[in-house]
């Protein structure tokens, strides 16, 4: 069953002048029931716009979004909505049982349930000893705590995150993995954007790339890692490493398609080179090139494409796209 | 209805833990203790000064803390952000703003029921009596104070809080005058003026209407059914102001 249904949705907002941008074009997308879904996207991509529509704090130019059949439009079906959004603010005289309280209340949870989560969630986001203290007295990373603990006083069965990783210190970002992967176990549905693509790879089971307001691609994390599509990396100590003139001229000639020459990457750090390509071809005339130039080899061999391979391919593209269209 | 409870209880809390309006109370204290320095140095009754002068502290004090704490009433939400999370709870936007503006509306009461009872405090040290007339001119005054903060809190769903704040002002100032500038247009040729004098008479309310002051600090006679025209014309004036608030409100996006 699909937990989310967004139909082309569409946004734009005025700059002045009856100018409109388009910040989010015709965006279709299912989240399915019991999954964590990673939406990635750069700033300014769309990726909050998006849940802004979802919880309809932001109305669509058009397209419609619905949560188990029921249509977000209705103020009702954000019962079944926990939310999270990036650096959340929270009224800062009030200390963090009373925020608790006060949100578990716009809630139709009887007293002695609202006491029970209170105490629960205080306990899981690890803040029972600030209950007290008021919000402004609180860390970055303590607000996202009490934020992830007022999205979920209504245990609900979908959590939206937005950001949910920054602020927040590695020991931090770990007890929101585990409490991301706790919601999925209990049931629910977790859809999160973020920048930190291990943090998708390492929770997610499918994730999709937003760029400029358009949705690239949907990506099944178990295909990457099962993928055997590879990318080559040789590293060498070296200051300098001349890319083959006959890799070099070819690279100019080729056409898109071959990818053959078109994907070495060089990255210098200090003395040391790194190379990348994803044609194993390549990588042996690259390795040539290297004993040839008498350079000292560090590694050399295949390694696993990762999801941020993909994302920065998807992201590179659209942006070549982009002044291919500013240049015309 | 519970969550217009919690919105406005929360609403109310933030309020009174806001330094204005202690400023403004404080503010409130002090004029009507300079009420009782004028009536010493008068040569009338001194009791009617402090009333007059302790009646005007409460619309002034009123009116500054219904603007003040009206025109932020949404707009610092938004710029806070606090708003995010509370609207994506299962609450309709108009309850949001009929919470919010209940909550308010209870500051208000507690700014005018202490200086209610400072003011009748204060008279009791001249006369021996309270003095319960003063209710005649006290609750259209509250009732003012409720339409003032219908119209700051109109203009605080789309507009920033310094602009919400003169608009609120001018409509305060046109709706004392409106009156005076009818009549004078009328006492005149000039068809233009008439007609621009008729349309602010019309547009604005008439907060005049609910000016008794004067009348109950000099003993002239007031009758029942028309304060409670008065009051019934503002509540619906109030009514009508947050109903179109609610439907801005409902509409606009919260960026």
């Amino acid at each position: 069953m699909q937990a989310i249904k967004i139909k082309n949705l569409r946004k734009s907002f005025g700059t002045g002048w009856g100018k409109r941008v388009a910040v989010l074009k015709d965006l279709s997308l299912e989240i399915k029931e019991n999954e964590i879904f990673g939406y990635l996207g750069a700033n300014g991509a769309g990726k909050t716009t998006t849940f802004k529509l979802i919880l309809g704090l932001i109305h669509p130019d058009q397209g419609e979004v619905s949560f188990w059949g029921r249509p977000a439009s209705d103020f009702k079906s954000r019962s079944l909505l926990g939310y999270l959004p990036e650096n959340p603010y929270f009224y800062s005289y009030l200390t963090a049982g009373e925020s608790l309280d006060f949100y578990a209340s716009l809630f139709d949870i009887d007293a002695k349930t609202k006491k029970e989560r209170i105490d629960e969630l205080l306990g899981l986001v690890g803040l029972e000893h600030a209950r007290d203290l008021q919000l402004r007295k609180f860390s970055r990373g303590m607000l996202q705590r009490v934020g992830i603990a007022q999205a979920l006083i209504n245990d609900p069965k979908l959590l939206i995150l937005d950001e949910p990783m920054s602020g927040l210190d590695p020991m931090g970002r770990k007890n929101m993995r585990d409490i991301i992967l706790k919601c999925r176990e209990q049931g629910k549905t977790i859809i999160f954007s973020t920048h930190i693509i291990s943090d998708v790879e390492t929770v997610c089971d499918r994730a999709s790339i937003l760029v400029k307001g358009e949705l690239k691609q949907i990506i099944d994390i178990e295909d990457i890692l099962e993928s055997e599509d590879n990318i080559w990396e040789i590293i060498c100590q070296a200051k300098h490493f001349e890319i083959p003139q006959m890799l070099e001229k070819e690279k100019t000639e080729v056409s898109d398609k071959d990818a053959f020459i078109h994907d070495i990457d060089k990255t210098v750090s200090g003395n040391r080179i790194l190379l990348t390509t994803s044609s194993k071809n390549t990588a042996y005339l690259l390795m040539d090139e290297v004993q040839k130039q008498n350079l000292n080899l560090i590694s050399f061999g295949p390694r696993r494409k990762n999801l941020e391979e993909i994302y920065i391919k998807s992201t590179g593209q659209a942006d070549q796209k982009g002044q291919k269209e500013s240049a015309r | 209805m519970n969550k217009i409870a919690a919105i406005a209880l929360n609403t109310f809390r933030e309020s009174i833990r806001d330094r204005i309006f202690y400023s403004l109370l404080f503010f409130a204290v002090v004029l009507l203790a300079f009420s009782m320095v004028l009536g010493n140095l008068t040569l009338a009754e001194p009791v009617k000064i402090i009333k007059d002068f302790g009646l005007g502290s409460i619309s002034i004090v009123g009116t500054l803390i219904a603007i003040f704490v009206g025109i932020g009433m949404v707009y610092k939400e938004m710029e806070k952000k606090t708003i995010y999370v509370i609207l994506s709870k299962p609450i309709a936007r108009w309850q949001f703003l009929i919470g919010k503006y209940c909550g308010l509306s209870i500051t208000i009461i507690i700014e005018v029921v202490v200086m209610t009872v400072l003011l009748f405090v204060l008279c009791y040290q001249y006369v021996p009596q309270i003095p319960f007339t003063l209710f005649y001119a006290i609750v259209p005054i509250y009732f003012e104070l409720q339409l003032i903060l219908a119209v700051a809190f109109l203009f605080s769903t789309f507009s920033t809080s310094f602009l919400s704040g003169m608009f609120t002002l001018s409509i305060f100032i046109i709706g004392h005058l409106t009156k005076d500038l009818k009549m004078l247009a009328q006492s005149g040729d000039d068809i233009v003026f008439q007609k621009f004098a008729n349309g602010l008479y019309y547009v604005f309310p008439n907060l005049e209407n609910l000016n008794f002051k004067a009348r109950v600090v000099h003993n002239l006679g007031i009758s029942l059914p028309e304060i409670l025209f008065s009051l019934l014309y503002s509540a619906l004036y109030t009514a009508v102001i947050l109903i179109l608030a609610i439907f801005i409100f409902e509409r606009r996006d919260i960026p």
